[in-house]
């Protein structure tokens, strides 16, 4: 597959980078953007394609900061292959992978492989985020240096916490050095302990362990106090809680270097949504409550959570299909999460740039400069040829058959959903059309 | 009564299903003796499937489903190749091949019998689920506590222990309030449920609900398998929550004390206590099978039930 001319027309086209949010015709050419101008101004290309995207978005193509793509060693859940497969068809023109592989990507030779195996068999652009400790256990630093010299563009255990705080410091310190974000899993294993869902009324009820909303804003509080100390730059995943929107607020307010993420079943989904004991609503952090949601919503919108990632987490039928306590966390959420959070806006809860910010612009500033990609995120002249169609009004069934994952641990199987990609390009490459 | 094809929890029977199983139940205890028993669970096989030990309720199933004429198939997760890897649900899946007919599960995973029965599809009776419910205790108890009291409406009950771990607790919750009694559960502050996540009011201060209980449930609380405990120290557990004797004088002359068994005598409840006439313990274990007899006839019988139950006039 090799990068054709592409003019994509009539479509409304956003791009927060350059505050365009009108009708306008795109033209990509030799993997760049060429020209965005008002429709019918560009030119059809000699020998190139030309697609209708008349009552559609076009948009910069979307980059989801955090993926489990499970290469090397656990291909029964995810490969890279299958995973930005998904992800195209999502619309993702860009994921970031996080270093829980087998073995652990914890040295140079492991993020190595991942970036090879991306180049030769992905579907999108695949960034690598290296371990902050070795095998993740959060004991001694990893291979920071080394992992940074073969490409790796962030740190971070997720999945575990690192909990010895002198570790975290050091990883700070030694990530500033290296110009590359601390990517926290913020949770305080000794608090959360067996939780299994969010403490509350539902854990109780259900008789399950509680994994209280403290343990993760004791940690958010630690890593901005330990962001404070060492100036390195710090991105929250998966925001949860209402109380950490606060810290994280703070923390902006203050200047220091911290972003957040929030996930699309964070915006979407409540403790109660586990009931009675689905394991595909078991996740860490775990679901909150209709309060928290409503925080973290509002935090997307006003810019204090920064950007949308998926924390796409594939586990294989026989991991999930058991009993509850006995199930892994995670869920995958590459190919849902545009109709998921798109649902914000059609609620006029979230203006469409800030979605569309949330989803490109603001995941390629924490990937910036280490990306190597100048207008990544963007539809400026020169940027990469990385665009999102998006029919908004598409309505579709995510069922399993459908599933381009290789892992269909999601709550929304099986579910009608509303908008959806229509056409994801990469590098001026058709990823994925219908 | 409506049909229960599953008997997973409390929570989810109305009460109506409730006192179904409570009078089927009554005329089994009121049977002069199990051999009389109508033969509901002839030429069936019940399953029992304990992933978690425990002796007196797997006894207390089998003889229930013998005194019905079933064939109780023994399962012992110990010596069983689930210590070799195979699944719950394989090792269900197995037996129902062997020819059980339904199944009495025993699981450590809160939501572990519901979780076989939805895959299943074959009728499942939770004998004891994690830390969720314990469904048959609530219904012997409830049973146990209709013969002492009479109805249970308005009747104050007390149950009094470790109280977030405990599926006696849960089952009871729901069943004592769904059959009109006001619950109250108490325990140290540190093994509460947040208020409004089960029925009853919730307090860790035992002292001042003494006086106006119509029955106390005491607890079991496990200080064996803690290597971290929420409270200090047994000694302190017993002297802040322990049915003492001294405690025990602060309830009404009329009062009832219950407990689900195994007791750990001397820690919540005074020996003293344990053995009064106030004490209704031993009433509990007897129950315990004519309960069983009606859950199990309810989900694995309910046409041959319903029947019987005409014909000897029984409620449902």
């Amino acid at each position: 597959m090799s990068a054709t001319s592409l003019l994509i027309k009539g479509g409304r086209v956003v791009d927060p980078a350059s505050g365009v949010e009108r009708d306008a015709d795109v033209l990509l050419s030799d993997g760049k953007v060429k020209a965005v101008d008002k429709p019918g101004a560009v030119p059809a290309p000699a020998g190139g394609t030309t697609v209708n995207a008349r009552g559609n978005l076009v948009l910069p193509g979307l980059i989801d900061l955090h993926v489990h793509l499970r290469e090397p060693g656990l291909t029964h859940k995810e490969t890279v292959e299958s995973g930005t497969r998904a992800a195209a068809a999502g619309g993702f023109t860009s994921v970031a992978c996080m270093a829980n592989t087998l073995p652990v990507n914890d040295s140079g030779i492991v993020t190595a492989f991942i970036r090879e195996r991306a180049r030769s068999l992905g579907h999108c652009r695949v960034f690598v985020v290296g371990a902050v400790t070795q095998g993740l256990a959060g004991e001694k630093l990893a291979a920071l240096g080394s992992m940074a010299a073969e490409g790796a563009v962030a740190f971070s255990d997720d999945g575990m916490p690192v909990m010895n705080s002198l570790v975290m410091r050091r990883a700070m310190e030694y990530a500033k050095y290296l110009g590359l974000p601390v990517i926290s899993h913020a949770e305080d294993s000794n608090l959360s302990g067996k939780g299994l869902v969010n403490e509350g009324l539902v854990s109780a009820r259900l008789g399950l362990e509680g994994n209280p909303a403290a343990s993760e804003e004791i940690m958010i509080a630690r890593e901005i106090a330990l962001c404070r100390l060492t100036g390195a730059r710090l991105h929250i995943a998966h925001l949860s809680t209402r109380l950490g929107v606060e810290l994280v607020k703070r923390a902006k307010e203050e200047g220091l270097p911290v972003t957040a993420e929030v996930t699309p079943h964070h915006l979407s989904l409540t403790d109660e949504d586990v009931i009675p004991y689905r394991t595909c609503c078991k996740m860490a952090p775990p679901l909150r409550t209709a309060e928290d949601v409503a925080a973290v919503r509002a935090a997307l919108a006003s810019g204090v959570i920064d950007m949308i990632a998926t924390d796409h987490a594939p586990h294989s039928e026989l991991e999930k299909g058991v009993e509850y306590d006995r199930a892994p966390n995670g869920i995958i959420g590459v190919e849902t999460a545009v109709p998921i959070t798109y649902e914000l806006v059609l609620k006029g809860e979230l203006k469409l740039s800030r979605w569309v910010e949330a989803l490109t612009l603001a995941p390629a500033r924490l990937l910036s400069p280490a990306s190597g990609i100048d207008g990544l995120g963007t539809l400026k002249i020169g940027a990469p040829a990385d665009l999102t169609v998006l029919d908004p009004s598409a309505e579709w069934t995510y069922s399993a058959g459908s599933v381009r994952s290789r892992s269909r641990n999601s709550p929304w199987l099986g579910e009608k959903l509303k908008g959806r990609a229509t056409l994801t390009v990469v590098g001026g490459v058709i990823r994925h059309r219908i | 009564m409506t049909r229960i094809p599953h008997l997973l929890g409390l929570e989810e029977l109305s009460s109506a299903q409730i006192r179904g199983l409570l009078s089927v139940a009554r005329r089994f205890a009121d049977s002069p003796s199990l051999d009389r028993a109508p033969d509901l669970l002839q030429g069936k096989t019940v399953g029992l499937v304990f992933f978690e030990d425990s002796t007196r309720t797997k006894t207390s199933f089998e003889t229930a489903t013998t005194a019905l004429g079933g064939r109780p198939m023994d399962f012992s997760a110990a010596t069983s190749s689930l210590k070799k890897g195979e699944t719950t649900y394989d090792t269900l899946i197995t037996l129902k091949n062997a020819g059980a007919d339904g199944f009495v599960v025993r699981h450590p995973s809160s939501g572990g019998p519901a979780y076989l029965a939805a895959k299943l599809g074959f009728p499942v009776v939770n004998a004891g689920d994690g830390h969720h419910e314990h469904p048959t205790q609530g219904l012997l108890d409830a049973l146990t506590l209709e013969e002492a009291l009479g109805s249970l409406k308005g009747r104050r009950v007390l149950i009094v222990g470790d109280i977030i771990h405990s599926r006696v607790a849960r089952s009871n919750a729901h069943c004592l309030t769904k059959l009109g009694a006001d619950v109250v559960l108490c325990g140290p502050p540190t093994l509460l449920p947040p208020e409004g996540a089960l029925p009853g009011r919730v307090t860790p201060r035992l002292d001042e609900e003494l006086a106006s209980a119509d029955a106390v449930m005491m607890l079991r609380i496990q200080f064996e398998r803690q290597s971290f405990f929420p409270v200090p120290s047994s000694g302190e557990f017993t002297r802040f929550w322990g049915l003492t004797a001294e405690r025990a004088a602060l309830l009404k002359p009329e009062a009832f004390v219950m407990h689900p068994g195994p007791m750990n005598r001397g820690l919540e409840i005074d020996s003293l206590v344990a053995d009064s006439p106030r004490s209704l313990i031993a009433r509990q274990v007897a129950m315990g099978v004519p309960t069983r007899m009606a859950c199990l006839a309810a989900v694995l019988a309910p046409d041959r039930l319903e029947q019987w139950a005409k014909k000897e006039g029984v409620v449902p």
